[in-house]
């Protein structure tokens, strides 16, 4: 495939464009400094702004396809998206995967594809990677704990790299799995969740062109805390439905286990779709906090589906959203 | 009983050292330092990406902490003979009340900016916040009644009320335990910690 054709609803393009012009002019530039700033404001323990600017960019893709997805978003932090992060891998604290990641080995990585496929067996990352398309897509991320980010996601379209696997007419459901390696991973020594985690989404929404592969964020390869080498991004649905650190594919024709819906099965849905209208037991969806926003700022409305309902709404029509949560 | 007058002596020189009389002082300005220190850290935008959690959470362990404190001083006096320990109980109650009031303040003003509304339909709708709030409510007698006069005005009544600390610092770690999602370790040792304090009391209840 010499070339690609974009497409992107109306939804995913606005208007106004926080990077002003002379930002990306001046990208290369930005590039090219960015990991001296970087590197100084982290030893100086400088507190970057909200935004992210041109200098949390890294240069890991030179040769990276900007998509029309969330142009115009603003967006968080490269600090603030990693450094707040829920990967119970590595620690339950908002702030513990950026400490206990640091070693975590991400090199070499395979992925074992099993179940309702005709092409099952296991991948060395690098050969699913040569097929595909790397480009850039900024969503919006929403966590079931009622805060949200931006993130400039840099990866390729999960369905294209689900059907080069073959899916059979028996694969109704596709099924996700982290890595479970206690000696890395030091949040895995306690069985604070049902260990290897596990997600899943239904073939269809798999197959939805929103769905991404993520290995990277900002230009950069992906921070071991935010999922590295490896993690779905599902934009409209809730943060851990967007599995991290992935080892195992698998088709199924059964609704695949979820660990958070072991955990908590009133709290956490298979479908856990963004929606304002249907609270989480203990806690309102109605609003969000932004990363990175004030303390005196007051929250955001949440969005159904995140703002994606153009996009996904037709997955789940005639489906009570109340139901099925 | 032999033991006690024996120690009578010492006693008195240990009970005079913490009681000189800028220590009291310096006690009150160490238990509003998390405080001050939140507050500078709020104003120099230093509470991370999430700053009004930030800010709640931290208020809210302070508060349990002095909770948690104020319960070891009855029990640390006797068991170590430390009897100058009562001049502190009232302020780390206080305090506790403080640290209480100020997580509180935090919720409705920068998480829920005064809507009544959803202050309310918060109060009611979610059980650990409902547990939360009771707990605060309990406090609120036991704060007033924290005077010296309202200590005579109330002779035997008054220590009747003040049991009242041991249902609050409960269900304010189930206001903690009914937040968490999945990572119940740091509750968990606080439960540990109560559990001894509370214990001791029902000891000693039993066993007199």
């Amino acid at each position: 495939m010499s070339f690609i054709i974009k497409t992107a609803s109306k939804q995913d393009i606005k208007s106004a464009d926080i990077t002003n012009e002379s930002d990306y002019l001046n990208r290369r530039e930005f590039i090219k400094q960015s990991g001296i700033l970087a590197g100084a404001a982290w030893a100086g323990g400088l507190s970057l702004p909200a935004l992210a600017k041109s200098s949390d960019y890294g240069s890991d893709y030179p040769d990276l396809i900007k998509t029309a997805y969330g142009k115009g978003e603003k967006l968080t932090s490269f600090q603030d998206a990693t450094t707040y992060n829920n990967f119970y891998e590595f620690g339950t604290g908002k702030k513990d995967p950026a400490q206990n990641a640091t070693n975590f080995k991400t090199d070499p990585w395979s992925i074992t594809v099993e179940g309702e496929a005709n092409k099952t067996g296991t991948f060395h990352l690098e050969d699913i990677l040569k097929h595909a398309q790397i480009e850039e897509r900024i969503y919006r991320f929403r966590c079931v704990e009622a805060w949200s980010m931006t993130v400039p996601w840099v990866g390729f379209s999960l369905a294209e790299m689900l059907k080069r696997f073959e899916p059979t007419s028996k694969a109704k459901y596709v099924e996700f799995e982290t890595l479970y390696d206690p000696q890395q991973m030091p949040g895995q020594v306690r069985r604070v969740l049902d260990w290897p985690y596990r997600d899943g989404l239904r073939m269809d929404e798999a197959m939805n062109p929103l769905c991404f592969m993520a290995t990277g964020i900002y230009g950069h390869h992906m921070p071991n805390q935010n999922g590295a080498p490896i993690r779905l991004v599902v934009p409209w649905k809730y943060g851990f439905k967007n599995i991290k650190s992935i080892v195992k594919i698998k088709f199924t024709e059964h609704e695949p286990v979820c660990t958070w819906n072991v955990t908590g099965p009133k709290e956490y849905g298979f479908y856990s779709n963004v929606n304002p209208n249907v609270d989480h037991p203990r806690w309102s969806q109605a609003t969000e906090r932004a990363l990175g926003s004030k303390f005196w700022e007051p929250k955001t409305k949440t969005q159904l589906f995140n703002g994606y309902g153009e996009q996904v709404a037709h997955l789940y029509k005639g489906m009570d959203l109340k139901k099925f949560f | 009983m032999e033991v006690v007058v024996k120690n009578s002596l010492f006693m008195v020189i240990k009970d005079k050292i913490p009681g000189v009389v800028f220590f009291k002082p310096l006690v009150f300005i160490l238990c509003l330092t998390p405080f001050l220190l939140l507050i500078v850290n709020a104003l120099n935008n230093e509470l991370g990406p999430n700053p009004v959690e930030e800010m709640i959470r931290t208020l809210g362990d302070w508060a349990i902490y002095f909770i948690l404190i104020g319960l070891t001083i009855t029990p640390a006096r006797k068991v170590f003979k430390l009897n100058w320990l009562i001049r502190y109980r009232r302020m780390t109650g206080l305090f506790a009340f403080f640290y209480v009031c100020m997580h509180f303040l935090s919720y409705i003003w920068f998480d829920q900016f005064f809507s009544v509304e959803d202050i309310v339909k918060d109060i009611i709708k979610r059980p650990f916040i409902t547990i939360g709030f009771i707990s605060f409510l309990l406090l609120i007698p036991l704060a007033v009644t924290s005077t010296n006069g309202m200590m005579k005005r109330l002779k035997k009544n008054w220590g009747r009320l003040h049991q009242l600390v041991y249902p609050v610092s409960i269900l304010t770690l189930l206001h903690y335990f009914m937040m968490v999602k999945a990572d119940y370790l740091v509750p968990g040792v606080m439960l540990v910690i109560l559990s001894v304090l509370l214990g001791y009391r029902i000891f000693l209840k039993f066993k007199i």
